[in-house]
């Protein structure tokens, strides 16, 4: 009986330990994460100025992470998760960089993203973490060692040409984004449209079957499932028999609702003010680690 | 008649987007790009190679026999054609697999070996290439591992149902993934021996 308890013990306490698997990547709440409480609030804010002046300038995002620990993973395994779920740096030109601190590990890395391995390679970016930040580390002075390894990324990043950084945040919401996914909005203001306009040409009964047909076929595009075609057919042949009065307001519903959705809530390369998200840059291992 | 073949014609291409076809194209050449990126990897660690024996040779040149397995193992990598096409051959594949792990284990003795020499450590030449190393070996490390997943979606993709029967009549076959080179060495636990001296580190 005690064996038997024994090994249910052993059981749950393995599944505990399995259970404790990585360290999450935690929320982008800002340009500087802080998860150890190290820095103070004029720290941070003064880093996130520095960093929100060069993405003003330059386009290319750059955040901070502290964490206390990486473990069981290398801090290399864990940046670059970090770093493939922030997508920081501009789509396509990937100039993002993340400078992620493992306190109690005592380890860093600056993970660099496709488009900065050029200015900010690999030995540019062992020569930053060897030379700038991990001296002040060691004395204890992690804000010191932050800002000069933050200073020193920017200025390596300002030397190299990038593309002009976007006028505005990008809206990344044009038609054929809406024409390539199976869009919920896109298919409303078909039926919306389109419904109307059949139901005007053929009678109610036959236009409502025409449309239901017609975003049927759509759907099997998009979607490749054949349930899910019928059931979306259906519900547009459905929605186009009963909708009485749309069909003249039609046109006009229909712009004011992709307009609104548009405006709302779709951010491109999060710049201004207190949000920041990532612009979608991709990484692949570039950079350098360091310990102290 | 022409109606009628242009009615065949939407058919055909709607069946194929449903039967999987489509999805197996896009997912087959994510495989590609992604072993391409293996092999980009790859081919930028053996460019490192003569740099950084040219660069230990100078400091440590007793070293030979460390210096000359690297080398050879260089040369071995070198000679195999890695071309695209490996992935569709299981044989060649590991016949990459091997020479490239081969190449990882002589350069894991080198550094070692270069352990013993704080001149070469404090080079800058030196350090400059470590660093381009462990760079090119993490990044090597994420393209493994971007490849393992896209060959997984892939053969998942090709063995479930309904797909596997568009994957048969196309001929899509399952593509090899990456084991771990040291399979035996890791299932065997190591050797704790205090009684013998340590193997000398340098002749």
């Amino acid at each position: 009986m005690i064996a038997a308890r024994l090994s249910l013990l052993a059981l749950l306490v393995g599944w505990a330990f399995a259970a404790l698997a990585d360290v999450a990547v935690p929320p982008l709440t800002g340009r500087v994460v802080d998860q150890t409480g190290t820095l103070s609030t004029s720290d941070i804010a003064s880093l996130t100025r520095t960093l929100s002046d060069l993405e003003t300038r330059k386009g290319s995002q750059v955040a901070v992470l502290l964490v206390p620990t990486t473990a069981p993973e290398t801090i290399e395994q864990y940046s670059i998760r970090v770093a493939e779920a922030w997508k920081i740096g501009r789509k396509r030109v990937d100039d993002g960089a993340l400078l992620v601190i493992a306190k109690d590990d005592h380890k860093l890395r600056i993970e660099v993203g496709y488009g900065l391995e050029g200015a900010l390679n690999d030995v540019t970016a062992r020569r930053i973490i060897d030379e700038i930040i991990i001296p002040r580390f060691k004395t204890g002075d992690f804000a010191g060692g932050v800002s000069a390894g933050v200073d020193r990324i920017v200025g390596v990043i300002e030397g190299e040409p990038l593309p002009a950084p976007a006028a505005k945040p990008q809206l990344d919401f044009g038609l054929s984004d809406l024409l390539d996914r199976f869009n919920p909005v896109f298919i409303f203001i078909v039926v919306l449209v389109g419904g109307g306009l059949l139901r005007g040409l053929f009678g109610r009964l036959m236009g409502s079957v025409a449309t239901g047909g017609l975003i049927g076929l759509i759907a099997w595009f998009a979607v490749g499932s054949l349930v899910v075609s019928v059931i979306a057919g259906l519900i547009a042949a459905v929605f186009t028999m009963i909708s009485d009065g749309i069909s003249t307001a039609g046109p006009a519903g229909g712009g004011g609702w992709s307009s609104g959705s548009s405006g709302g809530s779709w951010s491109g390369g999060g710049s201004s003010g207190g949000s920041f998200s990532g612009g979608g840059g991709s990484f692949g291992g570039g950079g350098a680690s360091g310990s102290w | 008649m022409r109606k009628f073949w242009t009615v065949l014609a939407t058919l055909a291409t709607l069946s194929l987007t449903n039967c999987g076809y489509n999805a197996i194209q896009s997912n087959d050449e994510q495989v590609k790009s992604s072993w391409s990126e293996v092999l980009n990897q790859y081919q930028r660690r053996a460019d490192l190679v003569p740099n950084l024996v040219n660069s230990v040779k100078g400091f440590a040149q007793q070293e030979k026999d460390v210096l000359l397995g690297v080398t050879n193992a260089r040369a071995k990598v070198g000679s195999i054609q890695a071309t695209p096409d490996v992935i569709n051959d299981p044989g060649a594949f590991a016949k990459f697999q091997a020479a490239q792990g081969e190449l990882s284990s002589a350069l894991s003795r080198l550094l070692v070996v270069t352990e013993n020499y704080p001149q070469l450590k404090s080079d800058a030449l030196f350090r400059d290439l470590m660093a381009q190393l462990e760079g090119t070996e993490n990044r090597i490390t994420v393209a493994r591992n971007r490849y393992i997943k896209a060959v997984q979606d892939y053969n998942v993709q090709i063995r479930s149902f309904p797909t596997n029967l568009t994957a048969m009549a196309f001929g899509y076959k399952e593509k090899p993934n990456f084991s771990v080179d040291n399979e035996k060495e890791i299932s065997t636990a190591p050797k704790v021996d205090f009684n013998q001296s340590p193997a000398a580190p340098a002749k």
